[in-house]
C-alpha cells in the first residue's frame, strides 16, 4: 500500500494562514491503514487545530469529512458541493488523492496535510517498510522475491556491491543489505545459477525516467462505458 | 593492447605492477595534485585519481588526471555510477579518451549518505558490471548504450575493483567472475590486512582460472597511526583490520615506521600468492610513504 506520514502540526498551520474556513479531507484506504490520513487522524487534527486557533484568538470553522478513496473521481464527486462552502481543503490523503481533489474542486485551493512516503507492507503494528519503487518492470522472478529496486540503497542489479557486511548495508547497521536477502532466498530455492547473470544495463522509460505513467485499459473503458 | 596504457604495458609484460591511488584536493588547487605527482611519479606505473571518495566533493578525477597526465604520469580515470547517468558517463569516457587518459576504473561509489552532502539524490541508472560491459561495448563494437556507433576508436584499458572480505563471502569470487565475463582487463582489490583470508580467496581465483583473463593487484594502505587502523576497522565499509595489528600500531613507538613495516609484510606475502600480478597502494593523503615502500620492497625503479 502507499504509506503517508502527517506532515509537523506547524507546517499545516502555516499552509492554512489566512484561511478561515477549513474543510479536513481524510481518505479511507492506505493512508487509513498507516494510520496517517483516516478518519480518526481528520479528528486528530481537527481539535489540534480548533485547540490552537483558540489560543491565538483566531477565528477558524472546521469542517471534517472522510471518503472512501481521494484516488477516485467516483468517490469525490459527492463532497464537491460540500467543500464549495469552505476556503480550502486539507487534504489527508496520498499526493495522488490530493491532486485529483484539486483538479475536481478547481478553483478551490486544496493543500496536503501528509508527505507520501513509499510503497509497503505493514510489518507488525506500527512499522511500515518500502517494498516496490512501482518501476514498471519488475524483476521479483530473478530475484528471488526480494526487490533491488527498492530495497538496495544503490538499487544494483547484478550482486551486493563491496560495502555489503555481516548481512547489512554500507549506508547503515539498521538497514539489510537487500543483496544478501537475495542471496540467501535463492540459496534456500535452490537458485543461486540466478546470481550469475549479468542482469543487462536497464530500460528506466516505464519507471522514473521522467515522463508521468499512464495506463490505458481498452477492455474497462468498454465496461464503464456500456454501464453509463 | 587495447589502449597502450603504460599500466597495460606493464601488466601484459608479465612484470609485477605498481599504482597509486591519489585523492585530489577539496580545492581548485592544482598544485596539490601537482605536489602527490611529483612525489610519487617515479615509483608508480599509474596513478588512480579518485571520484568523489566515500561520496565528499572533491576536484573531478578527470582533471586530476590531466593534471598528472600533462607531468608525464600515467593515470586510471575513476568513474562511480553514483552521481551520473549514462549519458554523462558515456560523454565523460568520450573526453577521458580525447584526453589520452586510457584507463578507466569502474566503480557503484560509496553511497551518498555516507558523504558530506547526504541529501544529494544518488543516480545509480546503471551499476558497475553493467559500466564495464558499456565500455567494453563502446570500445570493442564502437557502441554507444542505445546502440548508436560511435566513430573512430575508443581504445580503453578497463579496471574493476573487488573486495574480497565483503559479503556474502561464497558470492565473491562469482561476482570477479561476472566482471571479468563483463569485459574488466584488470582488478585493484579493496586494502588487505587479513592476509590468509585473501590467500584463500586467491586460491578460489586461481582454481576457476579468472587470474589467466584478468590482472589482479592486490590493495595495500600503509596505516599511519593506530587511530587510523581503528577508523578503518570501525568506519570504512568492507575493511577489516585484525585487531593483532591494531595492538601493533597501538604498542609502536613510531606509529609510521610500524605502518610501513606491516605494509612492506603484506606486501611480502601478496607477491607470493599465485596469481597476483602487482599491488595497488593507497596513500590517502601520505603519499611520502609510497616512494620508501617501493623502494624498500624492491620494486624499484620502475621498468618503463
Ligand atoms: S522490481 Fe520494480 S515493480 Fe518489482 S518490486 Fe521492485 S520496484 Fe516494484
Ligand atoms: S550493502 Fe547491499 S543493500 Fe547496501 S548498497 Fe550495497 S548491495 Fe545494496
Amino acid at each position: 500500500m502507499i504509506v503517508g506520514e502527517r506532515k509537523p502540526f506547524n507546517e499545516i498551520r502555516a499552509m492554512l494562514e489566512g484561511y478561515k474556513k477549513v474543510l479536513i479531507l481524510g481518505c479511507g484506504t492506505c493512508v487509513s491503514v498507516c494510520m496517517a490520513g483516516g478518519q480518526k487522524e481528520v479528528s486528530l487534527l481537527a481539535s489540534q487545530l480548533r485547540m490552537d486557533a483558540r489560543l491565538r484568538k483566531t477565528e477558524m470553522v472546521l469542517g471534517e469529512n472522510t471518503i472512501q478513496r481521494q484516488c477516485d473521481r467516483e468517490y469525490i464527486e459527492p463532497i464537491v458541493e460540500q467543500a464549495g462552502n469552505y476556503d480550502v481543503v486539507l487534504s489527508m490523503a496520498c499526493g495522488a488523492g490530493v491532486q485529483l481533489l484539486a483538479e475536481m474542486l478547481t478553483p478551490l485551493p486544496v493543500v496536503p496535510a501528509l508527505n507520501t512516503t513509499f510503497l509497503a507492507v505493514a510489518d507488525r503494528e506500527g512499522t511500515w517498510l518500502e517494498r516496490c519503487r512501482g518501476c514498471g518492470n519488475c524483476i521479483l522472478a530473478d530475484t528471488g522475491g526480494i526487490c533491488p529496486v527498492a530495497r538496495c540503497a544503490k538499487s544494483l542489479f547484478n550482486g551486493p556491491c563491496g560495502g555489503s557486511k555481516e548481512g547489512k548495508c554500507e549506508v547503515s547497521l539498521d538497514i539489510p543489505c537487500a543483496w544478501q536477502l537475495i542471496y540467501d532466498r535463492l540459496s534456500d530455492l535452490g537458485q543461486l545459477s540466478q546470481m550469475e547473470i549479468i542482469q543487462p544495463i536497464r530500460d528506466w522509460r516505464p519507471s522514473d525516467s521522467g515522463a508521468p505513467r499512464s495506463i490505458v485499459r481498452e477492455d474497462a473503458i468498454g465496461v464503464s462505458g456500456e454501464k453509463a | 593492447m587495447k589502449a597502450g596504457t603504460n599500466l597495460e604495458k606493464v601488466l601484459e609484460s608479465g612484470t609485477f605492477a605498481v599504482t597509486a591511488e591519489v585523492g585530489p584536493p577539496k580545492s581548485a588547487t592544482a598544485r596539490v595534485v601537482e605536489k602527490k605527482g611529483e612525489t610519487i611519479k617515479q615509483y608508480v606505473d599509474a596513478v588512480n585519481v579518485t571520484d568523489n571518495q566515500t561520496a565528499i566533493v572533491r576536484m573531478s578525477s578527470m582533471a586530476g588526471c590531466v593534471i598528472l597526465k600533462q607531468m608525464g604520469l600515467d593515470t586510471v580515470l575513476q568513474i562511480t555510477c553514483r552521481d551520473r547517468n549514462r549519458i554523462a558517463i558515456q560523454s565523460d569516457v568520450l573526453g577521458a579518451v580525447a584526453l589520452g587518459i586510457g584507463n578507466i576504473l569502474c566503480l557503484s561509489g560509496d553511497h551518498q549518505a555516507l558523504g558530506n552532502h547526504p541529501s544529494a539524490k544518488g543516480v545509480f541508472d546503471i551499476d558497475s558490471i553493467q559500466l564495464i560491459q558499456a565500455l567494453k561495448a563502446m570500445r570493442d563494437e564502437r557502441k554507444f548504450i542505445c546502440g548508436d556507433d560511435i566513430t573512430g576508436e575508443v581504445p580503453i584499458h578497463i579496471g574493476a575493483v573487488e573486495n574480497p572480505f565483503a559479503d556474502p563471502q561464497a558470492f565473491r569470487i562469482q561476482r570477479l567472475a561476472k566482471k571479468v565475463r563483463a569485459g574488466a582487463d584488470f582488478i585493484q582489490t579493496q586494502v588487505i590486512f587479513d592476509i590468509d583470508r585473501f590467500a584463500k580467496w586467491m586460491r578460489e581465483v586461481t582454481a576457476r582460472e579468472l587470474d589467466k583473463q584478468i590482472h589482479i593487484l592486490a590493495g595495500i594502505i600503509p596505516l599511519k597511526s593506530a587511530a587510523m587502523a581503528r577508523h578503518m576497522r570501525d568506519h570504512v565499509p568492507g575493511i577489516e583490520v585484525p585487531d593483532q595489528l591494531i595492538r601493533r600500531m597501538e604498542n609502536a613507538s613510531d606509529p609510521q615506521a610500524e605502518g610501513v613495516t606491516i605494509s612492506l609484510e603484506i606486501i611480502e606475502d601478496v607477491r607470493r600468492i599465485s596469481g597476483i600480478h602487482g599491488i595497488h597502494l593507497f596513500a590517502v593523503g601520505w603519499e611520502d610513504s609510497i616512494p620508501v615502500i617501493v623502494q624498500r620492497a624492491a620494486l624499484w625503479p620502475r621498468p618503463l
